[in-house]
């Protein structure tokens, strides 16, 4: 039994070609994979990512408990409607599941996680939560449109009303206000300018025609895949999982080892691993022949081997990139077993492309 | 239901051959083909020249979503290749029956032909896949 989003007629109503994605039956593409890459590239493209979890944390201990939850540090959230990638981490260090904390106050946030992973992240939030005097609440009654590319946010103005407007006026980057019905956030999943916006179901439909009105192209999962990976951000299932630690998919950033008493879960096996480096590292891999990269094919090294994690065709660049997971030593090169041959490719920082751009 | 044109013969491996009158035949992948295969970005062609057995792997089409073999549908001499392909690997998804042809082949075995199916036979494969 496959879930729909309350965007699927729309989807239908644009051509798409309809996948089972992790249960949910989600538009691939609208035609060409490609096409719409390149709209969100130049121009704006849109997303139904209606089927991501968003669930509130509110109450007396919310910050105490999102600080035990997960490595990066929500106390470093002091601006109202800030937000925060972080990992949610098992007690082996693994990841459970990546996120983004939305921060409205000491009380109250908002958490957007994976849709595979759903099940086993209420379960984990309902465990760790046990303990806090906190309330955990699952909003199924929202959509999530997310629009994004260069002219991502003019072409979304013109369907706001003034209030709205206002609201998000001059926002930076990963930020996120409640502006009357909409919640619109300045996150996404591509490496370009845009919004991520929270849509009560019922009004759903109508925004994504209204944006669609507005010169927004429809774009699917196949091109969400591109361009997330352009611009080098982890897929979840694919480049970690709870068998892999955030050192070794590049998430080292997103841990907040200061204050050291913060005893967030997973953070002594982390701690460990820092001080041994013993973990692998996810790098950018680059091949400028023919040929694409894909998930699960080996990588070898000079002294090991690791594999490439994600891998994909670069419109934008015209070649294949890949993520790939190597051991630590691994220098500037490294070759790949394709269709039964090897092939060199270049080791770069896994960051392919931002704002339009070759960032390699 | 997928263009299937009645004047071509097909490969159940979706390949689909053309008659061309002179002792030659244009190869290409079916409109089904290149739908399951999504967009193109890289189609590798034997080169001119080169002699291939029906059945035998003898170019790539390599689409966002996975590389596919292209097999000979027919034994003979490859005396001609869409180099325009190169450039222009969405021609197949464009067109796939007409610009986006992949190689010619000078049947060295014409009774081959006999063992690929009609229009009509094709569309049977495809509607059991």
């Amino acid at each position: 039994m496959t879930s729909k989003t309350v965007l699927h007629a729309k989807h239908l109503e644009a051509g798409a070609k309809m996948v089972d994605f992790h249960g949910w039956e989600m538009p691939i593409n609208y035609g060409s994979q490609i096409e719409e890459h390149n709209a969100v590239r130049t121009d704006a493209g849109m997303f139904d990512v209606s089927h991501m979890t968003i669930v509130d944390i509110q109450g007396e201990q919310a910050q105490a408990f999102l600080r035990k939850l997960v490595a990066n540090d929500v106390a470093k959230l002091t601006v109202p409607s800030k937000a925060l990638y972080t990992g949610m981490l098992n007690e082996e260090g693994g990841v459970i599941d990546d996120l983004i904390i939305y921060f409205f106050s000491e009380t109250n946030y908002r958490l957007v996680v994976n849709s595979a992973t759903r099940e086993k992240d209420l379960a984990h939030l309902a465990k760790v939560s046990a303990d806090f005097a906190v309330t955990v609440t699952e909003r199924p009654e929202f959509a999530m449109i997310a629009v994004q590319g260069p002219n991502a946010r003019a072409k979304t103005a013109t369907v706001l009303n003034a209030e709205q407007q206002a609201a998000v006026e001059g926002m930076k980057p990963f930020f996120g206000v409640q502006a009357g019905d909409l919640f619109i956030a300045t996150t996404g999943y591509t490496g370009e300018d845009g919004y991520e916006i929270v849509v009560p179901n019922d009004q759903a439909a109508d925004l994504w025609q209204q944006l669609l009105d507005a010169g927004v192209a429809p774009a699917g999962l196949g091109a969400r895949d591109t361009l997330r990976l352009e611009a080098g951000m982890n897929l979840y299932g694919l480049d970690m999982d709870e068998s892999v630690s955030p050192l070794a998919a590049n998430m080292a950033w997103t841990i907040a080892w200061e204050p050291e008493d913060r005893k967030f879960i997973g953070r002594e096996v982390l701690e460990q691993q820092r001080a041994d480096k013993s973990t692998d590292k996810l790098v950018g891999l680059v091949l400028e022949e023919k040929g694409v990269l894909r998930s699960g094919l080996k990588v070898i090294v000079e002294g090991g081997e690791g594999v490439i994690t994600s891998g994909t065709f670069s419109p934008t660049l015209g070649h294949s990139v890949a993520l790939a997971r190597v051991p630590r030593s691994t220098g500037e090169t490294a070759q790949v077993e394709m269709r039964k041959k090897l092939v060199n490719v270049k080791v770069v920082k896994p960051c392919f492309v931002r704002n339009g751009k070759s960032v390699i | 239901m997928s263009n299937i044109p009645s004047e071509l013969k097909y490969a159940t491996s979706h390949e689909w051959v053309r008659d061309e009158g002179d002792g030659t035949f244009t190869v290409g992948i079916t409109e089904h083909a290149q739908e399951l295969l999504g967009d193109m970005v890289f189609v590798e062609l034997p080169e001119v020249g080169d002699e291939v057995d029906a059945g035998e792997d003898c170019a790539v089409a390599e689409s966002v979503k996975a590389a596919s073999d292209i097999y000979a549908p027919i034994g003979g001499e490859i005396v001609a290749i869409n180099e325009e392909l190169e450039d222009s690997p969405e021609t197949v998804n464009n067109d796939p029956y007409t610009d986006g042809w992949l190689f010619r082949i000078k049947a060295s075995d014409t009774s081959e032909l006999d063992n690929l199916l009609d229009a009509e036979g094709y569309a049977n494969t495809i509607d059991e896949d």
